[in-house]
């Protein structure tokens, strides 16, 4: 398969990602399109790993997957705590750090 | 070398200590234990120094000890060193001598005032930085010792400091000092630069070789910048006018540091100096002229004061000015003769005015006192004494050492004979009126002062009882070969390189020695008579007018230095604060803090709390960072 299919696929899912963060305003949304984007990359490191038949690239998505499950953990339990304290996970009420 | 010089290092280590048990404690120790501390304290001093006295007079050299190294940076050193020889073990004497009286005197003198252990304290501070002082080797230990004493003079002064005029008077004091301190730090850094050293015995040592070549010049400007410290010190022209207002500090203070020790710290710089100075034809002349002048002026002014102690201070600066002149005609042996003999009578009759104010209940107004003699019958005769020593009755200390003044001033230049013989007229004439108006006619006070004057308790009496002997026969070291004496002192002081005035080889001299003895008894015998007529007297008081008026405001000297230099300075300063203070460094520092309070109320619109606009900010910047990077390379390869 001619590596330009994954360029597209990974240019796509990182648009619709960055799109998804500037626009939505739920937060789990948002933290769903981060996701999106970390594996739009990591998509794009295993296609050049493959064209360029060099595994080290690969250790790098190992990497980010692994940091991405710690993020995810911390990431979730602000949701949590922060639907705990405002009942919603809207984040345009969480302009009260301005003050 | 004997055992009492190794030892002396404890001359000035007993009056720190004193100081600091008295000085840390003063709180607590009671008044009584305070002064017994400071008194033993310079007692032992006195000991050890007498010890000194003796071995030096039969030591050969002078000898040098050095404590430690002061500093040291490259070629340059200079030790922490004590130099033992004729001239300091004499200040010795004089400082631990007179000072262990003086502390005796305070014990009773000051028992009344709440803070007399502080006042111990000060007193043993100041006695080791005089001691300090004149027993260093080289000019930086005597520059400590001289801003010691330059500090307990401003302390003691304002030792009364809840009255401003005395803090006033305190701060006037170490000022003028100050002026006079630059003077003798230049010359001090001249030396420095033209000798590499501060030693005396190096330095006066390398001037008498002449292995060093300056001009005349430098030599003048080193000497001229030295008396310039010591014009400050001691009060001569144009620095005199603090010495009368220190009289704001207790009588002790007066006696001792403004008449008998400190104040003599410049004589005793420039007998120190006698090699320099020799080599220095210009700054001798100096030292001559401002001697006489300050003799003459302040012995003018001192002729209409009516204030018991600035009657004397006056008289204390037209004493100096006697010692000055005797060192800037070369006879720096007579300066320093004149310096122990003065310190005997003066300290005497300011004790004796202590007593006297003592017992008017802190009366100093001469105008309101009279007929004192019969209730202080000790005060009075030993006041007597000093007023007969200082006023140069045949015999007594003062007339031989201001007879010595007059010859070398006579060999030297018959214009400051006659100028100093006139002012020793008028010596006698403001200390006999001073004599009469304080101790004969009626009493002029309350009916209160009448009912307590009392005699002063043995503490008081017996310090003037002693210094009344001296002051009678302390002169007796020196008496000219004329009435068969011999010049101990002369003899003395040559072992510490000091040349001497010699008037044996002149019989021209001799002539004028006779007719000096009964032109001194004439003329006493006149001043005697017609001061009594005029003052000894039930009323006296009222303005006095014309020319007298200019004398009683001591020539309005304090009214033209507050015109051409204080006011001056004042407004300058105002100005400055106006203009440089206020609108520039202000300015700068208030626009710094407005520029930042503005910019942040700009830029703390940019928090404005919407998580959405803060991540698209960020997507902002890294698109940005990326579009940098991508142009980045593209431009550097």
């Amino acid at each position: 398969m001619p590596i330009h299919y994954y360029l597209f696929l990974s240019m796509a899912l990182f648009s619709i990602g960055i799109m998804g963060t500037l626009m939505r305003r739920n937060a789990i949304i948002i933290f769903m399109c981060i996701e999106l984007m970390l594996n739009a990359v990591n998509l794009l490191l295993v296609a050049f790993s493959k064209m360029y038949v060099d595994t080290s690239a690969q250790i790098f998505v190992f990497f980010i997957m692994v940091v991405a499950a710690a993020e995810v953990a911390v990431g979730l339990a602000v949701i949590v705590m922060m639907y705990r304290k405002v009942h919603s996970v809207d984040i345009n009420i969480l302009n009260r750090l301005k003050h | 070398m004997g055992s009492f010089t190794q030892l002396v290092y404890l001359v000035p280590l007993f009056p720190l200590l004193g100081f600091l048990i008295n000085g840390l404690g003063w709180k607590k120790i009671p008044k009584s234990a305070g002064g017994i501390i400071g008194s033993l304290a310079v007692l032992a001093s006195l000991v050890i120094s007498i010890g000194i006295f003796f071995e030096v007079r039969t030591a050969a050299a002078p000898v040098t000890i050095t404590l430690f190294n002061f500093i040291q940076s490259g070629k340059l050193q200079i030790p922490f060193a004590f130099q033992v020889d004729a001239l300091s073990s004499l200040f010795l004497l004089i400082i631990t001598g007179i000072g262990f009286l003086i502390h005796v005197y305070s014990t009773s003198y000051m028992h009344e005032d709440k803070g007399m252990t502080k006042f111990f304290a000060y007193l043993n501070l100041f006695v080791f930085s005089m001691l300090l002082l004149v027993l260093g080797a080289n000019y930086l230990i005597m520059f400590i010792g001289w801003e010691g004493v330059g500090l307990c003079s401003y302390l003691l002064i304002g030792f009364w400091f809840k009255n401003r005029d005395y803090t006033n008077a305190a701060k006037k004091a170490f000022i003028m000092n100050r002026i006079g301190d630059l003077g003798f730090l230049v010359g001090m850094l001249m030396i420095l630069l033209n000798y590499g050293t501060l030693s005396y015995q190096e330095f006066f040592g390398t001037l008498k070789s002449g292995a060093v070549l300056v001009p005349t010049t430098t030599y003048n400007w080193i000497a001229i910048c030295l008396f310039i410290g010591a014009m400050g010190k001691s009060a001569q022209i144009p620095l005199y006018t603090w010495l009368p207002d220190a009289m704001a500090g207790p009588t002790p203070v007066s006696a001792l540091i403004h008449a008998a020790t400190m104040v003599t710290a410049g004589v005793y710089m420039i007998a120190r100096s006698n090699v320099l100075y020799d080599l220095a034809p210009m700054a001798q002349n100096l030292v001559a002229i401002i001697g006489v002048a300050t003799a003459l002026l302040a012995a003018t002014i001192a002729l209409y004061q009516n204030d018991i102690k600035k009657v004397l201070a006056y008289s204390t600066v037209s004493q100096l000015g006697f010692m000055f002149l005797a060192l800037g005609v070369g006879a720096y042996t007579t300066g320093v003769f004149h310096v122990m003999t003065h310190a005997f009578f003066k300290a005497l009759l300011f004790l004796g005015a202590g007593s006297v104010i003592h017992a008017m209940g802190g009366e100093q107004d001469i105008t309101r006192m009279g007929g004192l003699s019969k209730k202080l019958p000790i005060t009075f005769i030993t006041f007597l004494i000093g007023v007969l020593a200082i006023s140069g009755f045949p015999f007594t200390s003062g007339f031989i050492s201001k007879d010595e003044i007059l010859l070398a001033a006579y060999a030297h230049n018959p214009i400051y004979f006659w100028v100093a013989t006139f002012t020793a007229v008028l010596t006698a004439v403001y200390m006999f009126r001073l004599l009469f108006l304080v101790f004969f006619g009626g009493f002029r006070g309350t009916e209160h002062q009448a009912h307590h004057l009392h005699e002063s308790p043995w503490a008081i009496t017996l310090p003037l009882i002693i210094l009344a002997a001296l002051s009678l026969i302390g002169g007796f070291v020196q008496i000219p070969a004329l009435y068969g004496g011999h010049d101990f002192l002369n003899d003395f002081l040559a072992k510490a390189g000091i040349p001497a005035f010699s008037n044996e080889s002149d019989p021209a001299l001799h002539t004028k020695e006779y007719m000096m003895l009964g032109g001194t008894i004439i003329g006493l015998l006149i001043i005697f008579f017609a001061t009594r007529k005029l003052f000894a007297v039930k009323q006296f008081g009222g303005e006095y007018k014309g020319f007298r008026k200019v004398l009683a405001n001591k020539w309005y000297v304090d009214e033209i230095y507050d015109a051409i230099i204080v006011r001056p300075l004042d407004m300058f300063s105002d100005l400055l604060d106006r203009f440089a203070e206020r609108m520039g460094i202000d300015g700068v520092v208030n626009g710094v803090g407005k520029t930042v309070r503005w910019g942040s109320d700009r830029i703390r619109l940019l928090q404005n709390g919407q998580v959405g606009f803060y991540i698209f900010v960020m997507v902002l910047g890294m698109v940005l960072l990326f579009a940098l990077g991508f142009f980045w390379i593209k431009i550097t390869i």
